[in-house]
């Protein structure tokens, strides 16, 4: 119980740290970066509950991150539907899509759920990049329209800062509720032996494929505030590369992390930032900058963070 | 309590259980003792729901186990201890103990699932103490208990235990044993897979020997243990000269 107080107070001093920034940063290029970082960290965010807590590897997740951000592009520009009609039709496709792939599937572990997922993203990618009529092809999709509420527009940094980082946190509480409940036991259960969460009276294959919906769920919705902040999708976005990039952020994170989501998102969001300096070097130092925090902090950064911070203390106390 | 009629138990095209007819009735313990892949692991798993391809007859009381799946069944009344204890290692204990009782209704779980603890800490103290601790840092004699205990939360009346001895010092083995004898004067009834034959018939009250999927004997458990078959393949030559100095 202590663990949801703590949790509480760092929601309280994550969102008046958010409200903060929002309010004082009023550069453009920072405002954008922390909005990328706020759909990143959702993206994460899903992942997490789906490998991280329930233990079950997703290849392919940019494939519903993907889905949210192309339904909506497509039924908000085609269709001129409003993207709040879309965004309810682009979280349905996804939890659709997830729920239809994800019944054979999840019936694979380890490797072989891993290649099951892969293939899956590769599908999706290949119709962004090939079904030109509908998605633009390899050029992509342009004149995604802004987010509006009547008159009001979401189409400063600030208030597009303040949507992202508002829904961040509703799903920092959501998901916390959901780990430290009854369910969050069973999906820990699963990832620690797939066999005793059964034995127990845990109804695997529905707890696996419930997770992985509501992961595809949030993904959509991150793709959905993707698409209506940059106006302009393309397959790239969308493709095995990117789901790799999911797939670091919650390993460099930290794996069943709430906020180790937040940490992965951020340094793989910033990372590319900081590193336009090295130029041609930039990968390499990418690429070093990870195996550095695998091999030192493997558990991830909170982990890590956290385990140093504890040492300290404990040298200190000596 | 427990009706088997014909059990065949299928791995695929291999049958691991061939037509196996056993009963077990309230408030005994019965033991399954047999060399390792004689099929009572499988039988474990075929009552459980764990493993679904069988054909034939598995009664529990009034339910009919054909196509229940391990949640079902859990509900209908039974708990099984699996090999291997099957712990979850990294999670403290006190949240293995309620994953032990995930199939009670949300609605009365809270003070249930605090009776069936209170009732597990009364049996294994032990685990009261190491309440808040990692399950993976306990001994291995510690997580057998725990692996009993979470069983015992969803508060079966059937307990299924697949080789609880395994890898335990013989004092520990005696211990938890007393513990089968304790559960039983609870009111619980006791099916026990054991390779460790000796153990498992002090305690119980009948016993089916299995061999290559098959029951080969069957008998009250003093005249398996007095059997000279059983003594043989089973309870080792130790056993004998044991049984000479008594």
């Amino acid at each position: 119980m202590i663990r949801t107080d703590t949790h509480t107070i760092a929601c309280i001093v994550f969102a008046a740290a958010a409200l903060a920034t929002g309010i004082l940063i009023d550069d453009a290029y920072y405002l954008q970066v922390l909005i990328f970082i706020g759909i990143n960290t959702l993206l994460a965010l899903s992942l997490n509950m789906l490998m991280g807590y329930a233990g079950q590897i997703s290849l392919g997740h940019a494939a519903f991150y993907g889905i949210g951000a192309y339904t909506t592009a497509i039924l908000s520009t085609t269709y001129n539907l409003s993207p709040w009609l879309a965004l309810p039709i682009a979280i349905f496709a996804a939890v659709t899509v997830a729920y239809i792939v994800g019944i054979p599937t999840l019936r694979l572990t380890g490797y072989y759920l891993g290649m099951g997922t892969l293939g899956f993203g590769m599908i999706v990618s290949i119709i962004f990049r090939e079904w030109y009529s509908v998605t633009g092809g390899a050029s992509g999709f342009v004149g995604i329209p802004p987010l509006e509420i009547g008159s009001f527009s979401f189409d400063t940094d600030q208030r597009y800062f303040f949507l992202v980082w508002g829904v961040v946190l509703f799903f920092f509480i959501i998901c916390r509720r959901i780990v430290d409940s009854r369910v969050g036991r069973a999906l820990r259960a699963i990832h620690d032996g797939e066999h005793a969460a059964a034995a127990v009276g845990v109804n695997t294959a529905a707890m696996k494929l419930s997770i992985f919906v509501l992961s595809a769920a949030m993904a959509s919705l991150a793709g959905f505030l993707y698409a209506h902040q940059v106006f302009f999708i393309s397959p790239e976005t969308f493709s095995f590369l990117a789901s790799i990039r999911i797939v670091t952020m919650v390993v460099i994170g930290g794996m069943a992390s709430i906020w180790g989501s937040l940490l992965g998102a951020s340094l793989l969001t910033l990372l590319p930032e900081w590193l336009h300096a090295f130029a041609d070097y930039e990968m390499m130092v990418y690429g070093l900058v990870l195996m550095l925090v695998m091999i030192f902090l493997p558990q991830g950064l909170t982990r890590g963070i956290i385990d140093l911070y504890e040492k300290s203390r404990k040298n200190r106390n000596k | 309590m427990l009706r088997i009629r014909n059990l065949k138990c299928f791995y695929g095209q291999i049958m691991a259980v061939k037509g196996i007819t056993l009963s077990v009735r309230e408030k005994e313990i019965i033991t399954l003792i047999g060399a390792n892949g004689s099929g009572k692991s499988t039988l474990m798993a075929a009552i459980s729901g764990l493993l679904p391809s069988w054909s034939g007859e598995i009664r529990f009381e009034e339910n009919d186990l054909k196509g229940m799946d391990p949640p079902a069944v859990v509900k209908a009344g039974i708990s099984l201890v699996p090999e291997g204890r099957l712990i979850f290692p990294p999670m403290s204990v006190y949240d293995n103990l309620v994953l032990g009782a995930y199939t009670m209704l949300r609605s009365k779980a809270r003070n249930e699932v605090q009776a069936s603890m209170a009732a597990v800490f009364d049996l294994f103290p032990i685990l009261k103490e190491r309440c808040s601790q990692p399950a993976g840092t306990l001994s291995g004699g510690e997580q057998q208990m725990l692996a009993i205990g979470r069983a015992l939360m969803a508060k079966p009346r059937l307990l299924l235990l697949d080789e609880p001895s395994m890898g335990l010092a013989p004092m520990l083995v005696e211990k938890i044993m007393g513990v089968l004898l304790t559960l039983r004067e609870k009111g619980l009834t006791i099916l026990l897979v054991e390779q460790n034959a000796r153990a498992a018939l002090s305690v119980a009250d009948r016993g089916y020997v299995f061999e290559t999927g098959s029951i080969v004997l069957e008998g009250a458990a003093d005249d398996l243990l007095s059997d000279t078959n059983v003594k043989r393949a089973y309870l080792g030559k130790d056993y004998e000269e044991f049984d000479d100095e008594n």
